[in-house]
């Protein structure tokens, strides 16, 4: 097990900054998930770490030992870092048996130890019986279970997962999502998990590393991620939420101010020593949004869409500029261009909302 | 338990230090004697043999015919083994398997053997037109003795070259590509232009660069067609000056041989420059696309196939053997008259040809041997280990094939004209330096298979050995080697045929004692024993043709696609 440390990393292909001035610390057997849109820089942060690339400013430090800095670079190699790549990249001229064992073949360990070992992580993805297989004749999730277990097999201090699970059904994620988790409390390897899909990280992490173009913007809980955005990017990026204009009217007080939002004064929670401001930006979540009696907020319906047991509502206010969502539920309906009333009775005021 | 990867020990250092040497020795060190040949000839700065190789018009009009048949002749293979690959690997013919197995023999059928099958159904004296009664009239020309000949020749010859690389393309196209297109309303010919050839394009271009090059070095049927039409390319134009002024002419034909090495290497810098350009490199391991269906085009298309066959080998072959079972030159052939005296005489009597046979077979094997072992890490440096110089070190081991024969043949006997300085070895009129010069020339007929595998092949693979802890050398032989053998060994057994009948080197290098079967041919033949060479090239045909159905056999135990005629 080992912990892992970045430190100001910076990654430049040619002119181009992928990664700028990242830094994140993972404690030892923490799960941290890495979240970010396409192209952000996930899967060249993780080669990084790896060793597969090398960094232009900064170091990378697994387990206390310098791996990355600009003028060294372990080799993969020597790294005892397990990576699951998002192709599986599975050996298609040796046998499932064959692939999961490589790692111990390569540490010289003996044979009797080594096949124990084989069937043990091949009992641990639930693929006892499909050593002799070739990859060529597994299904997708099949494959990347023997990933995994070929990854697993050499308790590796670190596990680096590269979207796992994008190539997966709906089904087979959650249940391979299941089999991640308890993985991991099983072992309690540090794991660095990269995906797109957010609900993934969330169910999945200890703390999540929120990137975009190339820059590490929060790294925090799933909670605090949800309740507690840092910037409007991850206010929406994280569980769709609504970001909008607002003015502070008071300063911070246990944690809460007053805003004033859509002509409406509301009590919104914010960070310790918010100052008043015209200019301010807030997260509010679907939750937060109610029905209202005729003083409420004034908004025009958009869409209704039924969810089971109620229906999503997607409205626009009477500036008929700031789109807002919430939950109706049943019996109560509302028709596609009426009009209605609603009440935002939380949120939060982002900190940093000119980033 | 703690598992700790291998250290490295060097072994980047060792294996690039290795392979840079090997191909510094095998390339460079002749490259760069002959380019000092071509400055300070005989060792004395002058410019009298460049003034006089390039002054005369004997020079450029060679030059010109050159390019003429080249160009013809790639074009003409580069159409007909497109096509091919493309009808046999994407439609529902019938007969596949078997029709791929007897295209292909062209390929392996040395050049000089080829011209001298088509002269021979050809020709006055055939007996094949004899027996159908439509001999010429005996003393008329042979209308293969001609530009148009040769180009046909040539586009025979290499078709299948451009064949097999086309289809090694698309038997790694996976289905979905296709599929994907089909789905999206696309119809077979419009996926076939917007999806399967772009994708294709490395192939093809690939294909048409060794075509070209294979066409502009080619010696075997200008020789056999050309020079008594009169009608010179370079090859042989450097042929005749040196079988008619010995060394002393040798700094003359090194000037010729620079010339058609440009026009080889541009071939080769084009091929170069479009392939960086485009990158297309397939990871998915998955399944061959379903045929395409031909419906009531399927029988048209399979006698075009199978009348392609007759024509370009069954008949040159049936003129070939006929030739050989006749007593001398324009003996018709009838019950009487056949023999198999030729036979008996090229095995039994003729003490060249005995030690031709045993020579040629000992260094193809040495020369595929060496091939396969080398090309693999010097593949794996050149793909992916890319660094400045990786490319250098690819068009190095070009070189020696880009280069027709001919210039290499020169090149090795200014190298070792002299004894070897230090040990004093004297290997000039022996046999290894015939063996140095087919290392030299056939390494890249290995490298290039196992560079196009390689591109083919995702990293991430490699990727994955090397955070299991697998040091260099490991992952070379546990991975590397397997995952791109079938490529490498197709290409060992591609150099073992080509080198087996090969003529264009040993012509220039032999010695009595290190004859060679193609080099006992072009002799025969030069002397108007047609019959004897026929028969030798018969047995050479039969040797190939055994070999191709031995290694058959085995071929159940190896991966798919290492055998380049199998299906
Ligand atoms: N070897 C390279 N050379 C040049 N640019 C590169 C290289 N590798 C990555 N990039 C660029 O760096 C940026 C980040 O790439 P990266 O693969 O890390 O994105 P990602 O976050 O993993 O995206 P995705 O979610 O689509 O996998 C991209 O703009 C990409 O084009
Ligand atoms: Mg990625």
């Amino acid at each position: 097990m080992a912990g892992l440390k970045i430190e100001n990393v910076t990654k430049t292909f040619g002119d181009y900054d992928a990664l700028s001035n990242v830094s994140l610390d993972v404690a030892n057997g923490e799960f941290i998930a890495v979240l970010g849109p396409s192209g952000c820089g996930k899967t060249t942060l993780l080669r990084l770490v790896a060793g597969f690339e090398q960094v232009n400013k900064g170091t990378i430090t697994v387990g206390g030992k310098v791996m990355s800095d600009p003028k060294m670079n372990v080799p993969p190699e020597q790294r005892r870092v397990g990576i699951v790549f998002q192709n599986y990249a599975l050996w298609p001229h040796m046998s499932v048996s064959e692939n999961v064992g490589y790692s111990l073949k390569v540490a010289k360990v003996d044979k009797a130890e080594r096949e124990q070992r084989i069937r043990q992580a091949l009992e641990l993805v639930d693929l006892q019986g499909y050593g002799d297989r070739r990859p060529a004749n597994l299904s997708g999730g099949q494959r990347q279970r023997v990933a995994l277990a070929r990854c697993l097999v050499s308790t590796p201090s670190l596990v680096l997962f590269d979207e796992p699970l994008a190539n997966l059904d709906v089904h087979l994620r959650a249940s391979m999502e299941d089999e991640f988790a308890s993985f991991h409390k099983r072992t309690g390897t540090t794991i660095i998990y990269i995906t797109h899909d957010q609900a993934e990280a969330m169910a999945l992490a200890d703390r999540i590393a929120v990137m975009d173009k190339g820059h590490l913007v929060q790294f925090a809980t799933p909670r605090e991620l949800y309740e507690q955005p840092a910037t409007p990017m991850v206010a929406s990026f994280i569980a769709q939420g609504m970001v909008l204009p607002a003015k502070v009217l008071t300063a911070e007080v246990n944690g809460q101010c007053k805003v004033d939002i859509l002509g409406q004064e509301a009590i919104f929670r914010c960070r310790t020593g918010q100052a008043v401001t015209g200019d301010a930006k807030v997260c509010i979540r679907s939750a937060d949004i109610v029905p209202a009696e005729n003083d409420g907020i004034e908004v025009r319906v958009k869409r209704s869409v039924y969810r089971g047991g109620g229906s999503r509502i997607e409205a626009v206010a009477a500036d008929e500029t700031q789109e807002l969502h919430f939950d109706l539920a049943d019996p109560k309906r509302l028709a596609e261009g009426e009009t209605t009333h609603i009440a935002i009775t939380s949120g939060w005021v982002i900190p940093e909302a000119n980033v | 338990m703690t598992i700790y990867g291998e250290k490295r020990q060097g072994a980047d250092t060792v294996l690039i230090a290795g392979v840079a040497i090997i191909v510094a020795m095998l390339s460079i060190v002749p490259m760069l004697r002959l380019a000092f040949e071509i400055i300070m000839p005989q060792g004395n700065l002058s410019a009298a043999p460049l003034r006089t190789a390039l002054s005369g018009s004997a020079t450029w009009t060679a030059t010109l015919h050159s390019l003429q048949v080249g160009i013809g002749g790639t074009l003409l293979a580069v159409i007909l083994g497109t096509a091919v690959a493309l009808l046999v690997s994407l439609t529902n013919v019938r007969g596949r398997s078997t029709f791929v197995l007897l295209y292909v023999v062209p390929l392996l059928i040395a050049p000089q053997v080829t011209a001298l099958a088509w002269l021979q159904l050809f020709g006055p004296a055939s007996p094949f037109l004899k027996l159908i009664g439509m001999a010429p009239a005996l003393g008329s020309k042979n209308p293969l003795y001609s530009t148009t000949g040769i180009i046909t020749l040539l586009g025979v010859q290499y078709g299948p070259l451009v064949f097999l690389m086309v289809r090694a393309g698309l038997r790694k196209l996976p289905r979905e590509l296709v599929e994907a297109a089909l789905s999206s309303g696309a119809s077979r010919l419009t996926v076939l232009r917007t999806i399967i050839l772009p994708l294709m394009t490395p192939s093809i271009i690939g294909a048409t660069a060794l075509a070209f090059v294979s066409c502009v070095g080619n010696f075997g049927i200008p020789a056999f067609l050309g020079i008594p039409a009169g009608y010179l390319v370079l090859p042989t134009l450097i042929y005749q000056r040196l079988a008619g002024g010995g060394p002393a002419v040798l700094s003359e034909v090194a000037v010729l041989s620079m010339l058609i090495g440009l026009i080889a290497m541009a071939g080769i810098l084009a091929q170069d420059y479009t392939s960086r350009r485009r990158d297309y490199r397939i990871a998915s391991t998955s399944l061959p696309a379903s045929p395409f269906e031909l419906g009531r085009w399927r029988p048209l298309a399979e006698v075009a196939m199978w009348l392609l066959i007759i024509i370009v080998l069954v008949l040159p072959i049936v003129g070939l053997f006929l030739t050989s079972l006749v007593a001398a030159y324009g003996v018709p052939l009838s019950m009487k008259t056949v023999t198999l005296a030729n036979y008996a005489f090229v095995l039994f009597d003729h003490a060249a040809a005995k030690r031709a046979f045993f020579n040629s077979f000992g260094l193809s094997i040495a020369a595929a041997a060496f091939a396969v072992f080398v090309a693999v890490p010097l593949g794996y440096l050149i793909t992916w280990r890319k660094r400045w110089w990786t490319r250098f070190l690819n068009l190095s081991a070009e070189l020696p094939y880009a280069l027709p024969g001919v210039v290499l043949a020169i090149a090795s006997l200014l190298l070792f004209l002299k004894p070897l300085p230090i040990i004093g070895l004297q290997i000039y009129n022996t046999i290894w330096i015939i063996l140095y010069a087919y290392l030299a020339r056939f390494l890249v007929l290995a490298l290039r298979p196992t560079i196009s595998g390689l591109q083919q092949i995702d990293r991430s693979l490699e990727e994955a050995a090397q955070v299991a802890g697998a040091g260099l050398i490991r992952r070379m032989r546990t991975i590397i080697f397997p995952l791109v053998a079938p490529a490498t060994l197709a290409g060992g057994v591609l150099i073992f045929m080509t080198a087996f009948s090969e003529l264009t080197v040993s012509a220039l290098l032999w010695a009595s004692g290190s004859e060679t079967i193609g080099v006992v041919i072009f002799s025969f033949e030069q002397g108007g024993d047609s019959n004897y060479a026929a028969a030798i090239s018969t047995l050479t045909i039969v040797v190939i043709f055994a070999l191709m159905l031995l290694t058959n056999l085995f071929a159940r135990s190896l991966p798919n696609g290492v055998l380049p005629w199998r299906d």
